[in-house]
């Protein structure tokens, strides 16, 4: 869907992104990952246009961008930041409406996505529809901010820290919406951030930067089993590296019959919750189900096996 | 709205700001003359109290009011009450003013004058304070106070063509100049505002296209900056110069003792001046849009003239609203100078004032200048407050 082919961006001297490589499937969420001054955010704005790269080219399903203005380039590319940019002097219906409208929908159509958007984010229609982005929460204006970038229904959505300035509760909330959404529209999203955790949570594939290279770019259970550099083992920090991995797998693979004492956990429990719930109520043994009926028991010793490095 | 609750209208203690409204208005009604007379327009005055200055109905009509009035803004009063007080108060002063002037004036006299003196000048200055710190108090939303600004003038407006105060002196000297009272009146007006709508045309666009390229802003400003330095009366006096000259050459042309050429030259000065405030309101109101919304709004795919007239614009209409209210109540005042030029306006009173030692006609000039501003800062900020609209929502 996105190509990027040997792409570098100088500034003033200084190469901010340099000679990256990268390809990103339709339907897939990449999160590009790194400290701050990688180059991630300019990597970013380079597929919108926001920036020009020095060299190289990116191509959008087959297409080199520069065949296409900036502006209309951008109005099919859903767009959010952090800090999220909403327009103060304007609705939130408005803020939803304004690539609908720079696209030339019709009113009707446009009051229909703006309602059905709030919705999906849980916000009732009629009590947020003419608030102002300061009558919001942090977390609101957030979601509108979401919202916004997926009025038109671009196949590709371009996020920039966008749950940097969220609480940890709200912050997991937002990114749980974001993988239904994205599940729901099959969207293609490329995510920047600095915070490995929500990379790892996020991403089918992970690209990390450093100082403007790609060091490495690999689905979560491969980046933690083989960091490509030591660069890359630091930002997943060496003392969680087997929870990491046990949070990205679930339970469902692990059963086996037999019996096991106590209240069942469901089959899509990551391992690393179901580890947890073995050892604080003490059981050897869990029950698992699925749709209220026992499938059979995974065993603590089966749940730690899968923190072993792969 | 407002701090009051339902604990009461009248609360114990003492209000600071209002005890020093009560004790001003005390004061300058009980110690000061309240109105001179005057045997003729420049002849030397004998001040007169107010009870002296006024039949006896009304002083105790006045003496009643300001004795309720005065604890009123001295104790904690809810905001509706000193506001009542202070404005019955300016109220009634104002009626004083055009009952002293018929009872002090003798039947037939052509000559002589009447005119408030001190006491009634700082009574009045402390009851429109007063009024003016009520209001404030009672925060009135914009539309409330464009109403209130328009019964005061049109009150006022009654009066005046009800001939109320036609034996005070201001309006004696009205009476001899009511034939070109009206065109000054109109000519400073309009050198006002279309120096301000010039400097609008000019400055706003100016600065839109000078701000992104820091070289073509920082020399805008400081261009502008240089002209607003210049005091007004060397502005206008290098005007003068050339037209002084003219003066002397041209015989009879000197019949004020400074000649002029016409409104050009003070319209040019005032619009000097108004271009660097406008200029700067719009650099600052365009400066203080947040960057995400900026890097948004192009990240959503507006075009750079979409982005202005949508985003860039409409977030710093209120900074550059700010900018031309400062402007246009600057112009009204300075506009008076154009006096001095033959541009024309109030000044020409004012300075016919000044050379004549004739201080009523000072004052017809100066009055309706001082009322045309006071009632367009009123109404810009008014109008300020209404282009903030849903923005002044905001919730800290």
């Amino acid at each position: 869907m996105i190509d990027l082919a040997q792409v570098s961006r100088v500034f003033e001297g200084r190469t901010v992104v340099a000679d990256v490589t990268l390809r990103v499937e339709a339907g897939t969420i990449l999160t590009v990952v790194g400290t701050s001054g990688s180059g991630k955010t300019t990597l970013l704005r380079m597929i919108n246009r926001l920036i020009e790269p020095s060299t190289g080219t990116i191509q959008i399903a087959g297409r080199d961008i520069r065949d296409v203005p900036p502006h209309l380039l951008r109005r099919g590319i859903g767009y959010a930041i952090q800090g999220h940019g909403l327009f103060p002097h304007r609705t939130v219906a408005e803020n939803i409406a304004v690539v609908p409208k720079l696209l030339d929908w019709d009113r009707g159509r446009i009051a229909a996505r703006v309602d059905e958007l709030l919705s999906l984010f849980n916000l009732d229609p009629a009590a947020y529809r003419d608030r102002l982005p300061a009558a919001l929460s942090g977390g609101e204006q957030q979601r509108i901010g979401v919202a916004r970038a997926l009025a038109a229904e671009p196949p590709i959505l371009l996020m920039d820290e966008p749950f940097g300035a969220l609480d940890p509760i709200i912050r997991g909330r937002a990114q749980e919406d974001l993988r239904t959404i994205q599940q729901r529209y099959n969207t293609t999203i490329v995510l920047v951030t600095h915070d490995m955790d929500e990379a790892l949570h996020l991403g089918h594939r992970i690209a990390v930067m450093d100082a403007g290279r790609l060091v490495q770019e690999a689905p979560p259970a491969d980046l933690l089993g083989a960091p490509a550099t030591a660069f890359v083992g630091t930002l997943l920090g060496s003392g969680d590296r087997a929870f990491q991995l046990m949070a990205l797998r679930v339970v469902d693979d692990l059963v086996e019959p037999g019996p096991a004492p106590g209240p069942p956990i469901p089959a899509g429990t990551s391992v690393r919750a179901a580890l947890a719930e073995s050892l604080w109520s003490r059981r050897p043994a869990l029950p698992v189900s699925r749709d209220g009926v026992i499938l059979g028991r995974v065993t603590r010793a089966a749940l730690e096996a899968q923190g072993g490095r792969p | 709205m407002g701090g009051h609750s339902a604990t009461g209208l009248l609360r114990p203690g003492v209000d600071p700001l209002g005890s020093a409204f009560a004790a001003l208005l005390g004061l300058s009604l009980l110690a000061l003359p309240l109105m001179t007379t005057r045997p003729n327009r420049i002849a030397a005055g004998t001040g007169l109290t107010a009870w002296s200055a006024l039949p006896s109905g009304a002083v105790l009509l006045l003496g009643g009011v300001v004795a309720l009035g005065l604890p009123l803004l001295a104790l904690r009063a809810a905001p509706p009450l000193r506001l009542a007080a202070a404005a019955a108060i300016l109220l009634l002063l104002g009626l004083s003013a055009g009952w002293a002037a018929d009872h002090l004036t003798l039947p037939g006299d052509r000559y002589g004058r009447v005119s408030p003196d001190a006491g009634w000048w700082l009574a009045f200055a402390t009851a429109a304070l007063a009024v003016g710190d009520g209001l404030a108090r009672l925060r009135p939303g914009p539309i409330l106070r464009i109403a209130l600004l328009a019964l005061l003038v049109g009150a006022t407006g009654l009066a005046l063509r009800t001939g109320f105060w036609n034996n005070l002196s201001v309006l004696r000297e009205y009476a001899s100049r009511s034939d070109t009272f009206g065109r000054e009146l109109r000519t400073h007006a309009v050198l006002a505002l279309t120096s301000v709508a010039a400097a609008a045309a000019l400055g706003i666009p100016a600065a839109i296209l000078a701000r992104p390229v820091p070289a073509l802003r920082t020399g805008l400003l400081a261009t502008l900056n240089v002209v607003q330095t210049i005091p007004s009366m060397a502005l206008f006096g290098m005007l003068i110069a050339p037209l002084a000259w003219i003066g002397r050459a041209v015989p009879g042309a000197a019949a004020l003792g400074i000649a002029g050429i016409g409104a050009a030259p003070a319209f040019v000065a005032l619009l000097a001046y108004a271009l660097l405030p406008v200029a700067a309101a719009t650099v600052a109101g365009l400066d203080a849009v947040p960057w995400p919304v900026r890097d948004a709004a192009r990240g959503v795919g507006m075009t750079a003239r979409q982005r202005l007239l949508q985003v860039e614009l409409p977030l710093a209409l209120p900074a550059i609203l700010t900018g031309i209210r400062i402007v246009l109540v600057q112009n009204i005042g300075l506009a008076v100078i154009a006096g001095l030029v033959g541009g024309g306006g109030l000044g020409v009173f004012v300075f016919q004032g000044i050379s004549q030692n004739a201080g009523d006609l000072v004052l017809l000039g100066a009055l309706p200048t001082v009322a045309m501003a006071t009632g367009a800062a009123v109404l810009l900020d008014a109008v300020v407050d209404l282009s903030r609209g849903r923005a002044a929502e905001r919730v800290p």
